[in-house]
């Protein structure tokens, strides 16, 4: 069984963002960069099913600039076969171009299961894992946070609104990653030695017209100073006040 | 300017955040001058007709056999046919969890730009312009479309539904070409949380608890809190890693991004992951025993003070206020 999963170097979850002096992008200035947290649960399971089957392949693609290759080596670590860095030293700003470029390469590897996080935490867009179904012509199910494999049949579990969905799917199959789904392994010592030796293979991404364009990144705008209502259960009066009063809430 | 948009429906109900994106479909249509066109896939009219009053002047069914369950490439299909037939400026969905499952695969087959879970949308110069936010809400984007239809997916509980609209909300049936092969993935069953708990994205309220709560058992407090309330219990991502609670219930950068009414934080300090989740709520209020915790830097009203002798006071004072109100 051939898995190619997906993923993307993001900003760590502590970043305080920036925005940079094209007042479009993110500030990178002391930035530390991690795999999207999402994209590891994706290839935590990838990283099981092939332990399960005893066989197999686990193919990690990501595309971005040269910086990229160390989050494809900490994939490799934690137990992928190979990597594709698609080069990409300015990343679209739609997910249209990023999935379009990613399916061109993952449609010769004929691949049973792409995996990818449920979204990236930098744009939040959660449309790589959709559009490379649709453009793979391959089922997808998203936000997934149970998954069994029968054969050539999966059934995973996602939450929706008030509940939860349970889907049986075909392979190939697109399935993209919520939290709950597995605790992701650390790379062993072990691993990080023998991905020195696993190949990434790095060739330009096949980018094309993108579909949309950043016209600007700010800070949202800060929240107007609060205060203090009370300490302790004194307190409690003079907040029920200020919620139905000034609030209008209660 | 014509605005498509996707009308979900879960057990032939039509869900409200549907009537939101309509009402913003309103809003833009009459800013460019153009009709407001529902498409809906369902396994039979869950009252479409009733929706002239939330925006739509028509409504397209899409009925098969197979969509009373989402089907996620049937749903694409009829999504992409009403935009071929009604050849819109603008698809609006909502970012609910059918939605963001569903636009991406739309865009994707028509070949158009996807903004997600949008907060805002304007006219410039003729142009949609899209705003939302990203890093979970650290930062705010905008950005513009190239050609049309641009499609959109709106964050829940933002934009508002209208009501009263008076349009003719005339039902048509859109015929769905059957492709012959069943969709790779069947929905088999629905498994519904326990009492039909509202989702932490749609909720007006939510009461979310963090470490100061010392354990899982001690989440009774939030949780009658909550009740009193008519609120969702949500959760910081320090207990719900403790396992103190489902990943549902996380709000924050790796769980919901939420933006209700009133946000109560209880026993959270305020870590930037989870100040990025919530701090668009309209009101915020923490209780903490800790005065210099962060999480008050983004409350409206702070409470210091011991988390297990205020919440219960606060309990008892929401309930005297609920009673007088009966």
């Amino acid at each position: 069984m051939i898995q190619a999963v997906c993923i993307k170097q993001v900003a760590d979850t502590e970043t305080r963002v920036k925005v940079a002096a094209d007042g479009k992008a993110l500030d990178p200035a002391g930035v530390t960069w991690i795999l999207n947290p999402y994209d590891e649960f994706a290839l935590e399971q990838a990283l099981r099913v092939r332990e399960k089957l005893g066989a197999g392949e686990v193919v990690v693609a990501s595309l971005g600039g040269a910086g990229v290759a160390a989050t494809l080596r900490n994939a490799l670590a934690m137990g992928a076969d190979r990597a594709l860095h698609l080069r990409a030293d300015a990343p679209p700003p739609d997910s249209l171009a990023v999935a379009r470029a990613l399916a061109a390469e993952l449609r010769p590897l004929s691949p049973d299961l792409v995996w990818c996080g449920r979204q990236a935490v930098d744009g939040d867009a959660a449309q790589v894992g959709p559009m490379l179904g649709e453009l793979l012509e391959m089922p997808c199910v998203t936000a997934v946070a149970g998954f069994e494999l029968e054969g050539r049949t999966a059934v995973v579990e996602r939450d929706i609104e008030g509940g939860r969905e349970v889907v049986e799917v075909q392979l190939p199959a697109v399935i993209t990653t919520d939290k709950g789904l597995n605790e992701p392994r650390y790379a062993s010592l072990k691993g990080i030695m023998a991905a020195k030796k696993k190949p990434i293979e790095e060739r330009p991404a096949q980018l094309g017209e993108p579909s949309l364009e950043v016209i600007s990144l700010a800070l949202p705008p800060p929240r107007s100073p609060g205060r203090v209502v009370g300490q302790g259960v004194e307190g409690v009066q003079e907040l029920i006040r200020v919620l139905r009063q000034e609030a209008k809430i209660l | 300017m014509s605005v498509l948009v996707f009308i979900e429906q879960r057990e032939g109900q039509i869900r409200s955040v549907s009537k939101e994106a309509l009402g913003e479909g309103t809003r833009l249509a009459e800013k460019l001058g153009g009709e407001v066109v529902g498409v809906c896939p369902a396994a039979s009219d869950p009252g479409l007709a009733s929706l002239g009053d939330a925006g739509a002047d028509r409504v397209l069914l899409a009925a098969h056999e197979r969509f009373g369950l989402y089907d996620a490439a049937g749903y694409t299909r009829a999504v992409c046919q009403a935009a071929e037939t009604v050849k819109p400026d603008v698809v609006l969905f909502a970012a609910s969890a059918m939605g963001k499952d569903l636009a991406p695969r739309v865009a994707a087959r028509l070949g158009m730009g996807l903004a997600t879970d949008c907060t805002a949308l304007d006219v410039e110069a003729g142009r949609l312009i899209a705003t939302r936010p990203v890093y979970a809400g650290k930062a705010i984007q905008r950005v513009g479309f190239r050609g049309t239809p641009a499609l959109v997916s709106l964050r829940p509980k933002v934009f508002a539904a209208v009501a009263g609209a008076g349009r003719r909300g005339t039902v048509e049936r859109l015929p769905v070409s059957d492709e012959g092969s069943p969709s790779g993935a069947r929905v088999r069953r629905v498994v519904a949380a326990s009492s039909g708990k509202v989702d932490l994205t749609e909720s007006e309220i939510i009461v979310s608890g963090g470490r100061g709560l010392r354990g899982p058992e001690n989440f009774k407090i939030i949780e009658e809190l909550a009740e009193a309330l008519g609120a969702t219990v949500g959760a910081s991502r320090a207990v719900v890693d403790a396992g103190w609670r489902p990943h549902s219930d996380q709000v924050g950068q790796t769980g919901k991004t939420v933006s209700p009414k009133l946000y109560v934080a209880v026993g959270i300090s305020g870590a930037i992951q989870h100040l990025a989740g919530m701090s668009s709520s309209r009101c915020i209020v923490a209780i903490n025993k800790d005065p210099d915790a962060p999480i008050f830097k983004v409350a409206d009203y702070g409470l210091v003070g011991d988390l297990f002798e205020v919440v219960p006071a606060l309990t008892e004072a929401v309930r005297k206020l609920n009673a007088q109100h009966v």
